[in-house]
């Protein structure tokens, strides 16, 4: 694979800091200029992605826009960054959504520059998560993004935000310690297997491939997938590892908990994808069945606690837990319908619920509560707000012609063939439970839609409102027409992503061997295409 | 040349000796300059103590890359772990020099001896880290300790800062005699005090002599446990680092342990021999040590005190490094241990120094509290304090993760699973206390009642100095993962070109009693 230097991803991982830095050395007081600094900057970033990433082939699981530059060569760790099509939908929503939730975040009062600086600063580490093809990379910006989104919390949160924050810190970095245990144990493996020391994701899962990795301890794989499944699992959240997810929803600031729901939860699962699966296929597939058990009582415990919320932000928090669910059931059913539905489940629900979070800031922002009991009858005075919801509600629904049923239907569809065809030893039983999950998600979201937009106005304070203003409506309408499309064409997201999940499918299921799909194989297709800029 | 013809030293290794020279001249030029020194400035000697830090520096700078060599009969070594330390110990003196000043005045604790006493300091500790032989090290660790003694209880006024003084003094006297007849015991065991005598007399075929040195060895290595803040001998490391002004705490903190653990290092090496001896004491010491100091600074509600249990956590994983490198010699060098030290080392001066900032004219409140809204007083401290305890913690970019993954790596490698499995649980420990006192820092709570008598200073940005140290502590931090290749090129190029480990006289020690060390012959 050829070395390029530095290219449009490390553009776009400079491109934030750039402008966080802009916004510390921006003059005065005034707010607006740092507003405009870092919503400006932030909706460049996002051209520049769109713009930058147009090269792209979808048509190839090869690795492309690929950099490597060797960082501390004594410790084989390598600044490596690649992009494949399961990352170019995330990174283009990372960047999407860090710019839709700065504009949101003109509604920040206090201590702006220190908020859109650290808003920035996130958007980095979590584009880093999703480029670095280096596993101590990639561990450096999963935590990286661990100091901005607790200090978020903590700072901007809402009234019990210090709990909150120290909890998701202490329980995303308790997980992720085990992360970096099992990587260095496993680079000490290859060391042992090829005499060299590399963190190199690509080296590794080729050692895997030809089933060199674990050859020397096999009892290892499953530990170590094990430590990594724990890390993960903590980000996505799983259950029983979810409870640090509610508290920190709840207490983030707007803006925080649309990128907590629609990005960083990503990172588990997309941990899952990058390095989960095809660095450990034996051990993911031997774990399979447990992994899709906790996904199933994820999908009804969350949707059964969601139904018990009094309060709005809270509901959705749960339902995050239910819908990331759905997410790990696909890519935990080794079938290629039901990947590509886990896959792209995981950007639904970042839109989805990304917009229901936006909403219930919008309305915060007015009525200072999130509480059931102080809301009601809210359709007569908010008539756009309330259908902008209810879309964004059926998104999350997953009711036919918005994006979140065509996820939903491919994992579920997925599932029951796996189970079908024995590819993962689970009961058929597993993938019908979950698709009950379907039906709840409907009841309390149904719910919560009737407790707020119905009934009599008992809270005085909700006779003054007005409607959204105008921005506001454009900026939802982004989340709408995103919901849309991706009901309507969802091809437009799922080609180009298709051969990527495909061959992580392949590297579960297909036994180890020289033949056996690999990343990094240089074939002369994906020479043309690697480090190619534009 | 004449000279050591006649004293029978083959070698007189001027290079080697230097810094050491640099330091303790500059020292004493302070002295004398801080008794002429008008009385409202202390700039003049702060310039002398940096200034020979500056030659102590050069010196040692440039005999990085030359081949190792031992000279005055043993007494002085030149190698790379010990030019690395030196040169730690010169960084960290040079930076707590730097922004101590403006904290004396501030504290009323104005004393021009604060230089001399930590150049002084200084060059004991650069002793320790350059000498294989166990007078030496006594040497080294006491003009260190009793200048330590002394600047702990600086702040005369302060009655903590006395009992810090008092009671450091009267402890460290206790683990000196530890170590006295620890060496004591080993030589009688072999009549040589150079370490390269230590594997005949461990491996000695007379029982008695083994045993001799294996006791004298174990007591050698509990005085080094001592200075070190390992359990069981941690206990004076909350007081005295909470006691002493907090600039001697950063000074003590990052001076003491590096010289200490190099010359602990080469004991070890010297004592491959024993090892099944001393193993398990560095297994359970680091086990023990790390779990102990952590715990403790879950509940420590005094930020100098959660730091002072925090430095015995670090020694705990220092141990670790330790254990992994002895378990297998041959695949691990101690490069993780020398790079620990390093980033431990600049990451404590910098979290101390941007604690001196809470100090008030009339008393210093270092509680935990006294941190809360720092964010909202000085922004750029409270950032740099996050990028200090992140360090400590371990989180990535910063110089304290590297230091962690190297250890994590070895001690891996070394399949010392318990020891890497035992530093991983005490990390996620560890969170807790540092992401607390990150809280702290970021968000005001309702101020106490108490604080509208005792307010935490409303504090600018602090001084010159101050701000220079931050920033290099911080910037070095952010940066270290850049150190690493530069550490280990420097470790290879300044290997010891022969080891005088293997090629130690297995003869009785009855039979060689030799008048003086064997001079050990280097080319």
């Amino acid at each position: 694979m050829p070395d390029t230097g530095f290219g449009i991803l490390s553009l776009l991982l400079a491109a934030p800091l750039v402008v966080a830095i802009l916004i510390g050395l921006a003059p005065g007081k005034s707010h607006g200029a740092i507003r405009a600094i870092g919503i400006g900057g932030s909706g460049l970033i996002f051209l520049m992605s769109v713009i930058g990433l147009q090269g792209f082939d979808g048509s190839t699981h090869r690795f492309q826009f690929v950099e490597s530059l060797p960082l501390i060569p004594q410790l084989g760790i390598t600044y490596k960054l690649g992009m494949d099509g399961i990352s170019y939908w995330l990174v283009l929503l990372t960047t999407l959504l860090t710019f839709l939730s700065l504009i949101f975040s003109v509604y920040v009062k206090e201590r702006v520059r220190a908020y859109f600086a650290l808003m920035l600063v996130l958007e980095t580490a979590m584009l880093g998560v999703f480029l670095a093809l280096d596993g101590i990379l990639f561990y450096c910006f999963f935590e990286a993004s661990l100091i901005p989104m607790a200090l978020l919390i903590a700072v901007w949160g809402g009234s019990n935000r210090r709990k909150a924050a120290i909890k998701f810190f202490v329980y995303t970095f308790a997980a992720s310690i085990f992360l970096l245990a099992g990587l260095i144990v496993m680079a000490i493996q290859l060391q042992q297997a090829t005499g060299v020391l590399s963190f190199d994701i690509l080296a590794l899962q080729a050692a895997a491939a030809e089933g060199i990795l674990w050859a020397a301890h096999p009892a290892l794989q499953m530990t170590i997938f094990i430590a990594f499944a724990v890390a993960f699992a903590v980000k996505c959240p799983m259950f029983p590892v979810h409870t640090w997810l509610p508290d920190a929803h709840t207490e983030a600031p707007t803006a925080g908990s649309i990128i907590l729901a629609g990005v960083l939860l990503k990172m588990g699962t997309y941990g899952f994808l990058r390095m989960g699966i095809p660095l450990f296929p034996e051990a993911s597939l031997e774990a399979a069945p447990v992994i899709n058990l906790l996904a199933v009582i994820g999908i009804i415990y969350g949707a059964l606690v969601a139904a018990r919320q009094v309060d709005v932000k809270k509901l959705v928090a749960y339902s995050s837990v239910a819908h990331m669910g759905f997410v790990m059931l696909g890519i935990f059913s080794f079938d290629s319908n039901g990947m590509i539905g886990g896959a792209y489940q995981q950007l639904n629900h970042g839109i989805s619920t990304g917009g229901l979070f936006l909403l219930i800031g919008l309305l915060y922002e007015r009525i200072h509560t999130r509480l059931f009991k102080d809301m009601g009858g809210l359709k007569a005075q908010m008539p756009v707000y309330a259908m902008l919801f209810l879309i964004m509600m059926l998104s999350s629904v997953g009711v036919p012609g918005l994006n979140g049923f065509v996820g939903e239907f491919l994992a579920l569809m997925g599932s029951f063939q796996s189970a079908l065809d024995g590819v993962v030893d689970m009961p058929i039983a597993l993938p019908i439970i979950a698709a009950t999950g379907v039906i709840f998600a409907a009841v309390y979201l149904l719910i919560m839609f009737q407790k707020v937009f119905y009934g009599p106005i008992t809270n005085p304070m909700l006779s003054r409102l007005k409607d959204l203003k105008r921005w506001e409506v454009g900026l939802t309408m982004c989340f709408v027409a995103l919901a849309f499309l991706g009901g309507i064409l969802p091809n437009i997201f799922l080609k180009p992503m298709e051969a990527s999940v495909d061959a992580v499918r392949r590297m579960a299921i297909e036994a180890p061997g020289p033949n056996k799909i690999k990343w990094n194989e240089p074939a002369p297709t994906a020479m043309a295409n690697t480090g190619e800029v534009n | 040349m004449q000279n050591e013809i006649v004293l029978g030293y083959p070698t007189f290794d001027w290079l080697g000796l230097a810094p050491v020279i640099a330091v303790i001249v500059g020292g004493l030029l302070a002295l004398m300059l801080e008794m002429a020194r008008p009385k409202s400035s202390n700039r003049g000697v702060v310039g002398v103590s940096l200034a020979s830090l500056a030659v102590a520096g050069w010196f040692a700078v440039t005999s990085i890359g030359q081949p190792a060599q031992e000279s005055m009969g043993g007494q002085v070594v030149r190698d790379g772990p010990g030019l690395i330390i030196q040169l730690l110990i010169i960084a960290v003196t040079a930076l707590t020099v730097t922004f101590s000043d403006a904290y004396l005045r501030r504290r009323g604790i104005a004393f021009g001896e604060f230089y001399p006493l930590a150049l002084w300091a200084a060059s004991g500790a650069m002793v320790m880290a350059t000498t294989r032989d166990l007078l030496m090290l006594f040497l080294g660790l006491e003009i260190m300790s009793i200048s330590l003694y002394c600047l702990a209880g600086l702040s005369t006024k302060e009655r903590r800062s006395e009992e810090a003084s008092l009671k450091y003094l009267l402890l460290g006297a206790f683990a000196s005699a530890f170590l006295l007849l620890g060496i004591a015991f080993l030589f009688g065991a072999s009549g040589s005090l150079h370490l390269s005598a230590l594997p005949g007399s461990l491996g000695s075929p007379d029982p008695t002599m083994a045993r001799f040195a294996e006791f004298g060895l174990i007591l050698v290595i509990a005085g080094l446990f001592f200075k070190l803040a390992v359990f069981p001998f941690h206990q004076w490391t909350p007081d005295v680092y909470q006691g002493a002004p907090t600039n001697v705490t950063a000074f003590m903190a990052a001076l003491v342990k590096p010289a200490t653990l190099i010359f602990l290092y080469r004991l070890l090496e010297a004592s491959l021999v024993a090892r099944d001896l001393w193993m398990p004491i560095i297994f359970w010491g680091a086990i023990l040590t790390m779990t102990v100091g952590n715990l403790s600074a879950l509940v420590s509600k005094d930020a100098k005190r959660t730091l002072a249990y925090s430095s015995i956590a670090h020694a705990g994983y220092l141990l670790v490094g330790l254990a992994a490198w002895a378990a297998s010699p041959e695949k691990i060098t101690p490069n993780a241990i020398l790079f620990y030290l390093v980033s431990y080392g600049i990451t404590t001066i910098g979290i101390f120094a941007t604690m001196t900032l809470l100090a008030t004219t009339t008393r210093e409140d270092t509680r935990l509290s006294a941190l809360n809204g720092l964010w909202r007083r000085s922004p750029w401290t409270a950032a740099a304090m996050v990028v200090f305890a992140a360090s400590l913690l371990g989180m990535p970019i910063f110089a304290g993760f590297w230091a962690k993954i190297l250890i994590l790596q070895d001690a891996f490698t070394a399949e010392q699973t318990t020891l890497a499995l035992v530093l991983i649980v005490n990390s996620i420990i560890s969170a807790i206390y540092y992401v607390n006192m990150g809280r702290e820092v970021f968000v005001e709570d309702e101020p106490e009642p108490m604080f509208t008598e005792n307010p935490p200073a409303r504090t600018a940005q602090g001084s010159l100095g101050l701000q220079v140290t931050v920033a290099i502590c911080a910037g070095l931090t952010i940066v270290g993962a850049l150190l690493i290749p530069t550490l280990f090129q420097s470790f290879e190029a300044t290997k010891m070109v022969d080891s005088s480990v293997e090629q130690a006289p297995l003869t009785p020690p009855d039979e060689a009693w030799p008048e003086k060390p064997e001079p050990v012959a280097k080319q």
